[in-house]
């Protein structure tokens, strides 16, 4: 087997900004094979965003503790000297946002930024710079892109402009696009949109995608492979087929379950994951997920977190009592 | 973030009096003492105001009275540590009475223009619409003039003396004042909250009381005590005119400007009324940034 | 804590058919200027809601979905009378908001509104008590009065009194914020509540939460929702009928199940298939709806989804279709569901917008 494109071994990130630090990942471990799209999937401070910026190198150096290692195509990012990082962020790795206003630059027009941007890390003409911008809205389907190409960026509805920010990410061709939640702000036409976008950008430029989101629907549009995260770690890792079909770990289970959807019972009740997430300053003992877990054992809740557990398919969960999650065992989970 | 330890050990009866937060204030206060800086200025600007209040005990001589004997005498002289000014007095006295008229010059007529300039300012911008028009166009035609210019043209109109200097630095900092508050309504103004409560059927007036205020006057008071400075010194150009307050009384921004000449004789004594200036509006400008983080709710 | 009397009535009364109408809109119309140029007049006018006509019935959830942008926060707005309607009425429970026998204030207290950001929603000076005690006290009730039911009605969101009510939002989770701002709208003792986007910004797990909760607390006090989400699972789940808006027209409306199963406006149709399909065998291969939305400044002449529909007729750009029953409680606003439109007069095939859903 090939060395994956992206390896990331035991991360872990820790805040020291605040009055206590905040463990915001505490060890993840991660491969991307080269062209493929793996979602990252979970609650609302689960330490989604911050594992992607610690790929990127963003999280501010000063303010916080970074371990473990990070290898993205050959590079061991953790090393990279100043000049190499400045390179290897747009022309190695480009990440797109949630919200394309705070990132894109008000006071350019987008063709300005881009070819600026391929410019800055290419020796090529401006009148190829922007041959290429123009090939590069067409590619991401903005529609009059000659025009589009002169415009500022608050004068595009939200849609374009979450294509037009994908178009400057890819402005140096990068191999590794991290995609921050780019369709949250969205509404469903523009994302499936969207989605769609990212997905036949995977399979016609080869390229490899993290995909973070909180809404499992749009993880399975574009991801190959699945990783749930909670209280910064993964708990379960999957294939988007069996992670849909058998979720193994419970709080993937319970996430799995509480979602509202298709034909459901009028005034039926939704099955909760009771409680709420732990605080990342003050992490209990033993599984993060065991106080509101339905299955924890008195075992979950001593010592060390649980091991990651490689179950059949090639897929993984951090869970003691996995096997009590066997479809065999508990019949199969909802869907 | 939800506080964990706080709620632990809460009791759960239901009918038990809830637990009180720590109140906003208190919570300002919690953070800004935290702040070296901010609690430096603060110690800085407490000491010199005790020395003005307590002047009549602590200042060692007359600061209306001197010998020409003992003219421009440096830093360090038997008698007279900060040395003496033209007339022979006592600089160090003539510091600390300096610094009655200095602050009152400096602090009144802010506390006075805020309490006005808000008014406007939260009505303005809470109206909206006409009203916020004709206010703020009206407020803008004073903003239009340097201020120095309209202190200037103002006290001489009402003819010169303190009590019509501290009137004229007053309708100065109105305008600035005013402008600040309204964007702040403005801004709050079209908040949920604000929304929510609307939509309770509360009037204008109680929403003003109960929702605007609490959030409005905290960032006016920090901008506020950042003109402090700028009176103090706008007070020390009206009184080297003549405007303000005459000699020979002691006021820092006077006694700086008759010093001016010994500038080449004794440039240390000539430069430490500045000095006190300087270390006023520095520190008024340190504390309003210290409150304006501290402020900051979710900091 | 004891419902109002007139809950108990309402609770039993069937959910969706044939209930009566207690909130009535009419020819509502919303244009927000664009103020330019040096006298700072209105240069153009953003066409936000534009002659909208609804019934939102007793007991009900009604829900509304529709691309960003089309109206839907504003239609609550009107509803609520935080701002002023251009043209339309609003009649409820029989009586003219604002009228003699139905005066603003009285009409405030039975429809309230929950906002989505739980976190600007909340005066964030103020304890959670005070803001949920807020309304009572407006309307009269003595403080110690409103307090102890601020903390019947915390419980009842499930949020522990004696370790919430003295605190500040800000030490607050979004689900539990969020849970004090339908506390805050149930204080009144409201009839109808206006949710928008309630949800939305709720992690998954914690939304089911609160989608539980809302669930129970209409069953309890016999409350009506006006439910407006773009999440259309979320929708499906908890409305009995639904509005689908498109640049500030509504151009269906009907029964859920059956908007969701047989969508008659192509719109409708493209919108319901752009739900990711959460079955990784089956993803979505093709767009349902190239493009973005016109602008709403200078809406499309005509059927204002002519300019992306999939079978638009040459009439559709000049005439605009009115909103017509096709069935029992089914309405939809496109020529081509009405047979006397003259759309099917034309010699192409009439197109099924259930195949676009496929
Ligand atoms: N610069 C920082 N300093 C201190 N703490 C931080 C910083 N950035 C993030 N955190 C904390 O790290 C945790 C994880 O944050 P992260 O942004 O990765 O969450 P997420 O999974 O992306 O959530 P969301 O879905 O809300 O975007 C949070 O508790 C957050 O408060
Ligand atoms: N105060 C305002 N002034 C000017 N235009 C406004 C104002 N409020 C809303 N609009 C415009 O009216 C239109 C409808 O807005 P509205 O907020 O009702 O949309 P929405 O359906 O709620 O969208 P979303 O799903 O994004 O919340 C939009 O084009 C918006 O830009
Ligand atoms: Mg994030
Ligand atoms: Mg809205």
């Amino acid at each position: 087997m090939t060395d994956p494109y992206v390896r990331i071994r035991d991360l872990g990130v820790t805040f020291t900004g605040g009055a206590k630090p905040v463990r915001a990942v505490g060890g993840v471990s991660l491969d991307i094979r080269e062209g493929e799209a793996v979602a990252l999937i979970g609650e609302s401070g689960s330490g989604k965003s911050v594992t992607m910026r610690a790929i990127m190198r963003l999280n501010p150096e000063k303010r916080s503790r970074i371990e473990g290692s990070i290898h993205v195509g050959g590079h061991d990012v953790m090393k990279l000297g100043a000049r190499r990082l400045a390179r290897f962020r747009g022309a190695e790795v480009a990440m797109i946002f949630q919200e394309p206003l705070l990132a894109l630059d008000p006071v350019y027009t987008l063709g300005a930024q881009i070819t600026e941007s391929i410019r800055r890390h290419e020796p090529v003409s401006r009148a190829e710079a922007r041959a290429r911008a123009l090939q590069l809205f067409e590619r991401v389907r903005i529609p009059s892109p000659e025009r589009r190409l002169d415009s500022y960026p608050h004068e595009m509805s939200g849609g374009m402009r979450q294509r037009a920010m994908i178009a400057l990410a890819l402005a140096c061709r990068p191999k590794l696009l991290l995609a921050d939640e780019p369709t949250t702000a969205l509404d469903a036409t523009v994302q499936i949109q969207v989605l769609l976008l990212l997905r036949e950008l995977q399979r016609d430029l080869g390229l490899s995608i993290i995909f973070v989101t909180h809404d499992i629907g749009a993880a399975v549009e574009v991801a190959d492979r699945i990783a749930v995260m909670y209280a910064g770690r993964i708990v379960e890792e999957a294939s988007a087929r069996d992670l849909m079909r058998a979720p193994r770990h419970p709080y993937t289970i319970g996430l799995l379950k509480s979602r509202a959807h298709g034909a459901m019972v009028k005034g039926a009740r939704l099955d909760t994951i009771p409680g709420a997430p732990p605080d990342l300053a003050n992490l209990p003992a033993g599984c993060a997920f065991a106080p509101r877990c339905f299955l924890a054992a008195d075992s979950c809740r001593r010592d060390d977190p649980p091991p990651l557990v490689a179950l059949d398919g090639g897929r993984t969960a951090r869970c003691l009592r996995v096997e009590h999650t066997h479809p065999d065992a508990i019949g199969t989970p909802a869907h | 973030m939800v506080d964990a330890t706080q709620t632990a050990t809460a009791p759960l009866d239901p009918v038990a009096a809830p637990v009180r937060s720590e109140g906003y204030w208190r919570s300002v206060w919690r953070r800004l003492r935290r702040d070296k800086v901010a609690m430096t200025a603060g110690g800085v600007l407490l000491f010199i105001l005790s020395l003005a209040v307590f002047a009549p005990w602590i200042a060692p001589q007359d600061p209306l009275h001197g010998t020409m004997l003992m003219r421009l005498r440096p830093i360090g002289t038997e008698g007279h540590i900060l040395g003496t000014d033209e007339l022979g007095r006592d600089m160090l006295s003539r510091l600390i009475w300096g610094g009655r008229l200095s602050l009152l010059m400096g602090v009144t007529p802010v506390i006075f223009a805020f309490f006005i300039g808000s008014a406007i300012g939260i009505t303005a911008g809470y109206a909206g619409g006409i009203v916020n028009t004709l206010i703020m166009r009206t407020v803008d035609v004073f903003y239009a003039f340097p201020s120095v210019l309209l202190a200037v043209a103002l006290s001489g109109a009402l003819g010169a003396g303190l009590g019509n200097a501290l009137l004229s630095l007053t309708v100065v900092f109105i305008p600035p004042i005013a402008r600040v508050a309204e964007s702040v309504t403005t801004r709050l103004r079209s908040s949920d909250f604000i929304e929510a409560a609307r939509a309770s059927g509360a009037s204008a007036l109680t929403i003003v009381r109960v929702h605007v205020l609490g959030n409005v006057l905290g960032p006016i008071f920090v901008y506020a005590t950042s003109l402090i400075a700028v009176s103090m010194i706008l007070a020390s150009g009206l009184s080297f005119l003549g405007l303000g307050v005459r000699p020979p009384n002691p006021e820092w921004g006077l006694m700086l400007n008759t010093l001016r000449t010994a500038i080449y004789v004794q440039p240390w004594v000539a430069a430490l009324p500045g000095m006190m200036i300087f270390a006023v509006s520095i520190s008024f400008n340190l504390l309003s940034d210290g409150l304006r983080s501290a402020m900051e709710v979710r900091a | 804590m004891s419902p109002p009397d007139t809950s108990r009535a309402d609770s039993a009364r069937p959910l969706n058919g044939a209930g009566e109408a207690l909130l009535t809109v009419r020819g509502l119309k919303k244009y927000f200027p664009i103020r330019g140029g040096i006298l700072n007049r209105a240069v153009k006018r953003v066409h936000a809601v534009d002659d909208v006509d609804l019934e939102v019935m007793r007991g009900e959830t009604l829900g509304v979905v529709g691309e960003s942008g089309c109206g839907k926060s504003t239609t609550a707005r009107l509803l609520m009378e935080l701002i002023e309607p251009d043209e339309g009425e609003l009649i409820f429970d029989g009586c003219k908001v604002g009228s003699r026998e139905l005066p603003l204030k009285e009409y405030r207290r039975q429809v309230q509104m929950v906002f989505q950001d739980s976190y600007s929603s909340l005066n964030p000076r103020l304890t959670i008590e005070d803001s949920i005690a807020f309304g009572a006290q407006v309307h009269g009730t003595p403080k110690r009065e409103a307090l102890a039911r601020t903390h019947d009605l915390l419980a009842r969101v499930g949020l522990d009194p004696a370790r919430f009510a003295g605190r500040y939002p800000h030490e607050l989770s979004g689900g539990q914020r969020q849970r004090v701002n339908i506390a805050r709208a149930l204080a009144l003792r409201p009839r109808v509540i206006i949710l928008d986007e309630a949800v939305s910004a709720l992690d998954k797990s914690v939304e089911a939460q609160v989608l539980n909760l809302l669930t129970d607390l209409k069953a309890e006090f016999g409350l009506t929702y006006v439910f407006i989400s773009h999440d259309l699972n979320v929708v499906r789940f908890v409305s009995d009928r639904v509005l689908v808006m498109y640049l500030g027209k509504v151009v269906e409306l009907g029964e859920a199940e059956r908007v969701y199963t047989h969508p008659q406006h192509p719109y409708t149709a493209a919108l319901l298939s752009s739900m990711p399909s959460m079955d990784p065998d089956h993803r979505t291969e093709e767009p349902p709806l190239a493009g973005d939305p016109p602008n709403p400044i200078d809406p499309p002449t005509g059927c204002r989804f002519h300019t992306r529909c999939p079978s638009i007729r040459p009439f559709c750009a000049t005439r605009e279709p009115p909103l017509a029953d096709v069935e029992r409680d089914h309405a939809v606003a496109c020529h081509a569901r009405v047979p006397a439109s003259g759309y099917h007069d034309d010699a192409a095939a009439v197109p099924d917008p259930e195949k676009i859903t496929a």
